[in-house]
């Protein structure tokens, strides 16, 4: 819990982990505080803070095919929360791994990781998911898989880099003069070294993993309908935005209200670790 | 006696809320007079450093003038805005700092770099901008004065670095010059010559100069008075003869005490013991660089060896090698006997157990994120112990260097750099190594501290009977722990033989200047 002090004093950190946690909370307690199915056809094209009916209230309005907005968006987090979260650390498995063994072993692997990694850099991020989602189809594994692809080689690059200036310290010396094993010295001796950028960063590509999936969603290259997709929502309710705007703003506020929480936790993480550095 | 140039009275700095103290410096009152070298004596933490930033107004973020004056020309610094300051920098006080290649800028030539001063406080045309300059770097005594003008920085080396520093500190003649630990960061014959040109310009220019250091040895050779700090205050001030030969406050005598002696002690004549490592025929090239050549060391168990050289010398190489970092041309080491170099995988691995480092860097050598218990105990479980016996081998060893049983579940963070270097003393011997190398271990230490991991060491030396490899560039704490000596210059052995013989009756003339350039030699 005293670790824990110097971060809960960041207003940023507060309000970011507020947000964030807020979402994975609600996406958590989705089957507990959407107040309708998510699937269910209400009543069409309801203006929020509505009364249907059968006596329904519509805090958010209901979309063109008459589900819930509010339902949809409590259990639209639990997609983008379980997804992003999959996505993004799966890529950081192998970001990990091979980042460790590239900026340790150096030389030729090194060389051939690092050549393989820009490669896939070079593309443009979202021509890649388009690609990778079209040719293997929409799936909620396919996503997993071409966010894994695309984002691993940037996280193989952080690591890399952090791996190679903790490796020149000396009680990795000490650790190699004792005979440790490779294994250990990369993951017990330098992984633990690494944790403070690899959090921020975690927490930024998390957001970006979720506008992402909200991409994709918006492309109809997301979960497959009617499966509630906050992406997939501004899409259906692109064309008649103008008549009904809360088909596309509420969607739309709750992708940058989750990025924005995330981002904030990244900023204020990145401040405590900086000044922790300047102390040491 | 005439006027002080710089009257500093009662100056309190405060630390932020938090700190282990409520005043960096606390009650400072002295006084610098022209043609005056004041040095302040202290170990790390003793407010010596943001002493004299504050004096150049530059006190580090966060703290803050909590009362006192500093009284130059009439006019009190400390109060001071930095458009003043700016005017008075450079022109009334020239600063030098400890790292000379940091303090020049990589991007411009000695000589813009001295002309950019005149630049900066006087209006004088081009030409005579770079006659000035020109005097300087001849004033320094820079060899080839027109080449080193047209050089960059990282052409010359750290001495010469440090006198460009130094002309561009003279260039608009302050009348106080501050030296924030000038030499620590040269080697010793290089210091001896930076001094002389210290005393040099007091004596010619009659400037008042503030020299920090904590090198006693150093203080011997250039004091007029000396003003001893601890915990932010001065505890002693007086001529350098009062303060050097009758210290009158027991943290003076302590540091005087702890200053090793260049006079080795007796050591018995070594019995005829299989030598514990055999290192011969040992040569090293980085690329098309051979940097050792021919290297020849054996050092018996319960005997200790020092290698004695300045900066590229080779003598990390040789521990580089030594522990396998790095793998040699040619040559043979062997460990109990057995040749390590043509060892492999789990073979090598298991080698490694005999031969252990203590590293330099107090800071460096111990893993952050581990525990210092089971970090120790980590080490007696790859020797092969079980993980009962390993902890209780940790558990002793902690007690044998001195540290609490509550350092167990401590991270390193928690340590100073003394008992961070018997943590990492006790890592090494928790393997039971036969060789132990120490590459400049007690170099980063405060002399008192130092005087204790060195008796530590010794100690645990005799005990363990283990055969030592003391890698230094320190002749005096050479003395204090080596049977041997061995000089390495440019990568060759030059002189080896008994301590006593090569520090008392060197016969290399590369001993001899080492030796003769020893900071306080006379005193101590």
């Amino acid at each position: 819990m005293r670790q824990l002090t110097p971060y809960l004093q960041k207003p940023l950190v507060v309000v970011g982990g507020a947000l964030s946690f807020g979402w994975l909370l609600i996406a958590i307690l989705a089957p507990l505080i959407a107040p309708y199915d998510p699937l269910l056809t209400l009543q069409p094209l309801a203006k929020p803070l509505t009364q249907g009916a059968n006596g329904e209230f519509f805090l958010l309005g209901t979309d063109m095919l008459g589900r819930d907005i509010f339902s949809r968006l409590i259990w639209g987090a639990r997609t983008v929360v379980i997804y992003a979260t999959l996505a993004t650390m799966t890529a950081y498995a192998f970001g990990l791994i091979f980042g460790l063994i590239a900026g340790y072993a150096g030389g030729r692997t090194d060389a051939v990781l690092s050549f393989l990694a820009n490669v896939v850099l070079s593309f443009p991020v979202l021509v890649l998911y388009i690609v990778i989602i079209v040719t293997i189809g929409a799936s909620p594994v396919n996503i997993v898989i071409a966010v894994t692809f695309s984002s691993a080689p940037a996280i193989f690059r952080i690591v890399r880099a952090i791996t190679i200036d903790v490796a020149s310290r000396d009680f990795v010396r000490a650790a190699i003069t004792q005979g440790e094993s490779t294994g250990r010295i990369l993951f017990v001796d330098i992984l633990p070294n690494t944790t403070g950028p690899l959090a921020v960063d975690f927490c930024l590509r998390l957001g970006y993993t979720a506008i992402t999936i909200g991409t994709l969603g918006f492309l109809g290259l997301g979960l497959p309908p009617p499966t509630p997709d906050w992406g997939g929502m501004v899409n259906e309710g692109r064309a008649m935005a103008i008549a009904f705007p809360h088909l596309v703003i509420f969607p739309c506020i709750a992708i940058s209200s989750l990025t924005l929480g995330l981002s904030l936790l990244a900023d204020g993480l990145r401040e405590v670790n900086e000044a922790k550095e300047r102390q040491a | 006696m005439s006027e002080p140039l710089l009257h500093i009275r009662d100056l309190s700095v405060a630390l932020p809320k938090g700190a282990d103290r409520p005043f960096a410096v606390k009650g400072v009152t002295l006084d610098v007079n022209p043609a005056e070298i004041l040095c302040i004596v202290g170990e790390s933490g003793s407010g010596k450093s943001v002493l004299t930033a504050t004096l150049m107004g530059a006190a580090p973020k966060g703290l803050s003038v909590a009362g006192g004056e500093a009284v130059m020309g009439g006019r009190n610094l400390l109060t001071l805005t930095e458009r003043q300051w700016r005017q008075i920098r450079g022109k009334d006080i020239g600063m030098i700092f400890q790292e000379p290649m940091a303090s020049l800028n990589p991007a411009l030539t000695v000589a813009q770099q001295i002309e950019e001063v005149f630049e900066l406080h006087a209006d004088l045309p081009k030409a005579e901008r770079a006659a000035r300059a020109r005097k300087l770097v001849e004033e320094m005594h820079l060899p080839e004065p027109d080449r080193i003008l047209q050089s960059w920085p990282h052409q010359l080396s750290g001495g010469q670095c440090q006198r460009v520093v130094i002309a561009m500190a003279l260039a608009m003649s302050p009348k106080l010059l501050i030296a924030d630990e000038p030499t620590t960061a040269l080697d010793v014959t290089t210091q001896a010559q930076v001094l002389k040109l210290i005393r040099e310009l007091r004596d010619s220019h009659g400037h008042g100069i503030i020299f920090i250091t904590h090198d006693l040895g150093v203080v011997a050779d250039i004091a007029d008075r000396i003003a001893v700090m601890r915990h932010g205050e001065v505890v002693e001030i007086g001529t350098a003869e009062q303060v050097l030969k009758h210290p009158q406050h027991d943290y003076t005598r302590a540091l005087i005490a702890a200053v090793p002696s260049l006079v080795p002690h007796d050591r018995p004549a070594p019995g005829a013991a299989e030598p514990a490592l055999d290192v011969t025929g040992l040569n090293h090239s980085y690329g098309a660089k051979q940097v050792l050549h021919d290297i020849q060391i054996a050092v018996a168990p319960g005997r200790v060896v020092s290698i004695v050289g300045e900066s590229g010398s080779g003598k990390s190489t040789i521990a580089k090698n030594l522990i396998r970092l790095i793998d040699p041309d040619s040559g043979r080491i062997a460990v109990a006997g057995e040749d390590i170099l043509g060892l492999k995988g789990s073979a090598l691995r298991g080698m490694r157990r005999k031969i252990q480092m203590i590293f330099q860097d107090p800071f460096g050598s111990l893993n952050p994120r581990r525990r210092v218990g089971p970090m120790i105990a980590r080490a007696a479980v790859l020797s092969g112990a079980s993980r009962a016996e390993a902890a209780g081998r940790a558990r002793e060893l902690l007690e044998l260097v001195g540290l609490d049983r509550s350092a167990w579940n401590r991270r390193p963070a928690a340590f100073s750099g003394g008992q961070r270097q018997r943590i990492g003393i006790a890592r090494a011997l928790a393997m039971r190594p036969d060789v132990l190398i120490a590459d400049e271990s007690v170099s980063a230490l405060d002399v008192s501290v130092q005087a204790q991991v060195l008796d530590l060491l010794a100690d645990l030396q005799k005990r363990l009977s283990l055969a030592v490899v003391f890698i230094t560039h320190d002749l005096r704490v050479a003395a204090q722990i080596s049977d041997e000596i061995v000089v390495l210059s440019k990568g060759h052995v030059v002189e080896r033989g008994p301590a006593s013989e090569v520090l008392t009756r060197p016969q290399h003339p590369y001993t001899r200047d080492l030796i003769a350039a020893a900071p306080g030699r006379d005193a101590f």
